[in-house]
């Protein structure tokens, strides 16, 4: 698979497959290929825009979890994260090193669902020992984009 | 008195002599318009990398902010042998081999200095970099342009060299990747202009500015072709291949002698190279690998853009393989290459460079630079095809 073509894609979701193709040097008819293979296979996952919310005064609440569980026989630590990465409110959730396990990545409508969501669900499950709560006080950068004040060239317009 | 002929006087002949780069015209004309697309620049677009800006940072922090040695800092002159040994296989000694400059620019006209006598002819590219003939004129030198053609992708060869050499020639100059063509020399016309250099005795500056930026092929260095180390200056920086335009580091690279020569005239005139910018240099060097090779993936996209996009508008335009320029003919308008850059600026706003400015094989094209963000280098190509369309020769 071109992982050329996928880097592309990964910084601009809406480069066209002839903008690829001359970007990347490979023929269309290879990146629709590529592109096709890629999505069929779940290499492509889901085409995504990076928002500033922010900006349109809506503030979503975001909230890092820290969650510490005890593994389960012949298992480990899967079925208890596959418990907690249904909800739809843990938009992420990854098996950490240190001195927790889990950290699950939470966003709601406000502090209190996220407050529902630990105090209801997330603490309750069978095998979750301990979760600590860090609300997200400010974006600095989301995804490689720096959000707000991102660097511009400062160069002169024309030049030797 | 006659003020005229006072004011005359004040200017040294060889100064009032030099012709104003063709480039300054193009920037009052842009500074008086709004919303410019600027193709006409001859530096990255990205900033300097975060971890070299920091780690310069730290350095004054620390203090760093007296001179170093003549020569530049001893850890990055061993960085920087260490470097062009696992680029090229080369090997120049950190003690007397190796100089760190105030940019390419300042290397070269350290070398020029260094070894012309007045008269002494330099054989050099038409079209080329707009310094060369400059500095070989301020060193006392006489420039020798040699043509180079677009069917021959712009490469300069070693017939043509061969035959411009006369008693008074000293030294070939030139650049590849170059500037303004974007051409390369491939390893078998590299050893071609090695031989004719030899056999004549001619000292040959590298420049190698650009020698990061090549785009599906392998940069051969000049000096580690087989006997070209012996008279071979070369010239490298960190201005195009790191994104450190501003910090004006470079170095030259050249046997004992030679070399000596250039530090004796570094060190009464310029005394070292930044040292800011050196300990960047060096972080650099450490670790910066990584973001070079994606800078120059990045480049490679927009170059393939810039020139399909240049050939389907109809502006032919040979393949560059190395810097960030695209150089296409302008043949389907009729116009010169500076009217041409004068109405595409004052009609559709695009800022691109004449290629008369780098010499007169240099009509007839023009220098576009893609190292642009992708939306601008689509929306130029939109207003050149506009433009191409309304003057198109019938
Ligand atoms: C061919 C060539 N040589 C040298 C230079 C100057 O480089 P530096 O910034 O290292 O002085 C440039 C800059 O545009 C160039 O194009």
């Amino acid at each position: 698979m071109n992982e050329k073509i996928l880097k592309v894609l990964e910084q601009n979701a809406k480069a066209t497959p002839l903008q690829l193709a001359t970007m990347t040097g490979v023929p269309v008819s290879e990146v629709k290929e590529t592109i096709e293979q890629a999505e069929r296979e779940r290499v492509i996952l889901r085409y995504k825009t990076v928002i500033n919310w922010e900006k349109l005064g809506n503030e979503r609440v975001m909230a890092l979890i820290e969650v510490k569980i005890t593994p389960q026989r012949g298992v480990g630590f899967d079925a208890l994260a596959e418990r907690i990465y249904r909800f739809a409110e843990a938009r992420s959730v990854y098996l950490v090193s240190g001195t927790y396990d889990l950290a699950v990545l939470v966003t709601a409508g406000s502090m209190h669902e996220v407050a529902n969501f630990v105090s209801q669900k997330l603490s309750p499950l069978e095998g979750v020992q301990g979760t600590v709560t860090h609300f997200l006080l400010k974006r600095y950068k989301e995804d490689g984009e720096i959000l707000d004040g991102k660097e511009e060239s400062h160069r002169l317009a024309v030049a030797p | 008195m006659d003020s005229t002929r006072t004011r005359k006087q004040l200017i040294a002949d060889r100064v009032a002599g030099l012709s104003p780069s063709g480039i300054r015209k193009f920037f009052d004309l842009l500074a008086s318009l709004e919303g410019v697309i600027s193709l006409g620049v001859g530096e990255p677009d990205f900033v300097t990398p975060w971890r070299i800006r920091e780690a310069a940072i730290y350095s004054l922090e620390r203090g760093y902010t007296s001179y170093t040695s003549n020569y530049g800092l001893p850890e990055l002159r061993k960085e920087l042998a260490n470097y062009l040994r696992c680029l090229y296989s080369i090997e120049y000694d950190p003690q007397g081999e190796l100089l760190i400059t105030v940019g390419v620019s300042e290397a070269l006209d350290l070398a020029l200095r260094a070894i012309l006598n007045p008269g002494d002819e330099v054989i050099m590219p038409d079209p080329c970099y707009v310094a060369y003939s400059a500095c070989v004129t301020l060193a006392g030198g006489t420039p020798v342009p040699v043509p180079t053609t677009v069917e021959n992708g712009f490469a300069i060869r070693a017939a043509d060299i061969e035959s411009r050499i006369g008693v008074r020639t000293k030294a070939l100059l030139m650049g590849y990747p170059a500037n303004p063509t974007g051409a390369v020399l491939t390893r078998p016309e590299l050893a071609s202009i090695c031989d004719v250099a030899t056999k004549h005795g001619l000292i040959v500056i590298s420049d190698e500015v650009y020698a990061r930026l090549v785009y599906d092929i392998e940069h051969t260095s000049f000096p580690c072709l087989p006997g070209a180390r012996e008279n071979c200056i070369l010239l490298g920086g960190f201005s195009k291949a790191f994104a450190m335009t501003g910090w004006r580091i470079g170095y030259a690279a050249a046997p004992r002698e030679i070399l000596e020569a250039m530090t004796k005239v570094h060190q009464y005139t310029m005394l070292c190279a930044p040292t800011v910018g050196q300990m960047a240099a060096l972080e650099a060097l450490r670790s910066g690998e990584n973001d070079v090779v994606a800078m120059v993936e990045d480049y490679n996209q927009r170059r393939r853009l810039m020139v399909k996009g240049l050939n389907d508008i109809g502006l032919a335009c040979y393949e560059p393989k190395g810097a960030f320029y695209a150089f296409p003919s302008i043949a389907a308008t009729g116009l010169t290459s500076d009217q041409f850059a004068e109405k595409l600026l004052n009609e559709e706003r695009v800022a691109v460079v004449p290629g008369s400015a780098f010499g007169s094989c240099g009509e007839g094209f023009v220098r576009c630079c893609y190292a642009t963000a992708v939306p601008d280098i689509e929306e130029a190509l939109r207003r050149i095809e506009r433009f191409v369309k309304r003057h198109r020769m019938p």
